[in-house]
């Protein structure tokens, strides 16, 4: 087992760590409260939301494909659990959290229906049915900001803290191990990487690949979904277009994290440190106050310069 | 005829739908059929087919360009600094936008080819430096357009909308003399089978960075063409433009895995998208319920795409696709 770990802890993986521990250190010289425990616990807390999103992206990467339907995904578990949770009614708010991930898994199936049955490519349908999705929520609300509340335990979930660790992010770290015994001890991981280098090849070798990509499509389904229960607790209640600016990050933390968008490579401790990498430097170019346009040029460069040096270790390899 | 009709069934199917659509929609109109009507809707289905030619020269060479927007918000914001005066400088400034787009496209294609990181990946983050600049260049919308040039390219000549002869320029001028050069040959012979093309002699790289310098300049005329339309600067419009252009050049028959489809059948899916919102639009549905029906006709016309897999007769082939 240690032995496996170690193998997988290849450059690739570590790098994200390296450069998040780097700027937590070149941010430490301007802004000293940096290295404190508040500061870095309340990274963990924020880092959970977008993580646990992106472990379901990991998945559905590594298949190959990719999952463009996370903002309205997350933005209608949010709906849904807050709607539920705002009834006041016992029953219906313990109904919340369970009814908004269901709501995820279906939407994942319907997901998989376009790629693996109709053969439509991913990116193309899981964009149509985000569009789909915004339009029954903008229906449902009629365009305003939905009433509702997120219930105690959404609350907990998202802001609480066990042992003075954020609950937000022992949640992602049980999804993240729960999702990594799956992938390394189970054929299912197995069949992913491999539909993820050869579809036709895995599908010869007895595979029922249409199986494999609607299993890991509820999977992403039900990550967005709990990101979006996860926001709802955070904000106390959904507002429309919440999951927006959770799309291209994920993605992002994705690919920085050394998983191949084209599928096959990569995994889920990489996406970790891609997640850790995107949260702080978010953070420090706020605390540095800089301006919306200076941040995203930042972002966008920074991102092209980690690829570089992946492609090219990759090369190298 | 039926020859012809038969090799082009994916650009004569779009190009068949689109008159269909425009046939109820000029019918339903209140105002009925005028130039006036006509021009509103060809102005607005000529900015998305001019980013729909932006994706499809990302597309045919199995790429996916997620910056189309952002160049047109970039180059948006360009012309709002640069298209204000008078005479000759409009000439300039215009010639400064497009060449915001081409330099655009090939910082992307350098990325592509020479760094070989995955085309989404790429437009992916340059999108989010486009977007950067174009929000320096007007943090909030304003600025100004020529309005005799903006009403020059946005009005009629002889009761035929500009916006339609441009289009007619694109595809007569641009388009077909180019797809019979050995340029036009190269982008598809890449988008089928990279290797197959490289070992017929074929420079890949250099083809490449010429496909996402015309994608560029498309996503450059397409923002042009969007300042003169709304005559302000407008940092804010990527993300619209970007999804759209996708499910345009979809609509229109050209196929995501590279190789397959025509600038035509791009232009025609665009002019479809747009016409099936004019049409919600008069259609008397309500106004929320909208946004869902656009998604779904999306859906279904997606999905009528794909059918084709129920046709196959070895299950193998649908991994082929």
């Amino acid at each position: 087992m240690s032995l496996a770990i170690a193998r997988r802890l290849d450059l690739t993986t570590l790098l994200p760590f390296a450069a998040t521990v780097l700027l937590i250190l070149g941010g430490s010289l301007f802004f000293p409260q940096m290295l404190g425990i508040g500061y870095l616990s309340q990274q963990l807390q924020i880092a959970a939301f977008l993580g646990v999103i992106a472990m379901g992206a990991t998945i559905v990467i590594l298949l190959g494909h990719i999952d463009l339907s996370v903002p309205w995904v997350l933005g209608g578990a949010a709906l849904i659990s807050t709607t539920l949770a705002g009834t006041g009614d016992p029953l219906l708010t313990a109904l919340a959290i369970p009814a908004a991930l269901a709501f995820g898994g279906l939407i994942g199936l319907i997901n998989a229906v376009g790629v693996a049955l109709l053969r439509i490519p991913s990116m193309v349908w899981t964009l149509a049915v985000n569009s789909m999705l915004l339009g029954i929520s903008v229906l449902y609300t009629g365009g305003f900001n939905p009433k509702g509340e997120a219930s105690a335990t959404m609350n907990w979930l998202a802001t609480g803290k066990l042992a003075g660790i954020p609950v937000a992010f022992l949640l992602w770290m049980a999804v993240a191990v729960g999702l990594a015994l799956m992938l390394h001890r189970t054929g299912f991981g197995r069949y992913l990487s491999a539909i993820g280098y050869n579809e036709k090849a895995t599908f010869l070798s007895g595979v029922s690949t249409p199986s494999v990509l609607f299993a890991a499509f509820s999977i992403a389904g039900l990550c967005s979904a709990l990101g979006g229960v996860l926001l709802a607790g955070y904000a106390n209640q959904a507002y429309q277009s919440m999951g927006d600016p959770y799309l291209l990050p994920t993605i992002a933390a994705v690919v920085i994290g050394g998983t191949s968008i084209l599928g096959g490579k990569g995994g889920l401790l990489g996406t970790v440190g891609g997640v850790f990498f995107i949260t702080l430097l978010n953070s420090i170019l706020s605390v540095m106050q800089m301006s919306d346009a200076w941040r995203s040029i930042i972002f966008g460069v920074l991102i092209i310069t980690m690829l570089m040096v992946q492609t090219l270790r990759g090369r190298e390899g | 005829m039926p020859e012809f009709l038969r090799a082009n069934r994916r650009e004569a199917i779009a190009v068949a739908v689109l008159l269909f659509l425009l046939t109820v929609y000029l019918s339903t109109h209140p105002r009925g059929m005028s130039t006036y009507v006509m021009t509103i809707w060809a102005n607005q289905c000529l900015i998305l087919a001019l980013a729909a030619a932006a994706q499809f020269f990302a597309v045919i060479v199995r790429g996916i360009d997620l910056s189309v927007g952002a160049v047109m918000a970039l180059t948006n914001t360009i012309a709002s600094h640069v298209m204000g005066g008078e005479g000759i400088s409009l000439l300039g400034g215009a010639a400064l936008v497009l060449a915001a787009g081409v330099a655009c496209g090939l910082l992307n294609g350098a990325l592509v080819v020479f760094a070989r990181i995955q085309p989404i990946v790429v437009t992916l983050a340059t999108a989010s430096i486009f977007v950067g600049l174009a929000l320096i260049l007007r943090p909030t919308p304003g600025g100004v357009i020529n309005y005799d040039l903006a009403d020059a390219m946005t009005l009629d000549v002889l009761g035929i909308p500009t916006a339609l002869l441009i289009t007619a320029a694109v595809i007569g001028l641009f388009w077909i003399p180019l797809r019979r050069t050995g340029l036009g040959l190269g982008l598809y012979a890449i988008g089928s089978s990279e290797q197959a093309a490289f070992q017929s002699g074929i420079q890949v790289p250099l083809v490449r960075m010429i496909s996402f310098g015309l994608g560029g300049l498309f996503a450059g005329l397409a923002g042009l063409y969007f300042s003169f339309v709304t005559t302000t600067g407008d940092a804010g419009i990527a993300a619209n433009f970007t999804l759209n252009s996708i499910a345009a050049v979809v609509l229109g028959g050209v196929a995501l895995r590279g190789g397959v489809g025509s600038l035509i059948g791009a232009i025609a899916g665009a002019f479809i998208l747009k016409t099936i919102g004019a049409l919600m639009f008069f259609s008397g549905l309500p106004p929320l319920a909208q946004p869902f029906v656009e998604g779904l006709v999306l859906a279904a016309a997606i999905a009528i795409g794909g059918a084709d897999v129920l046709r196959v007769r070895n299950r193998l082939e649908v991994f082929a696709r």
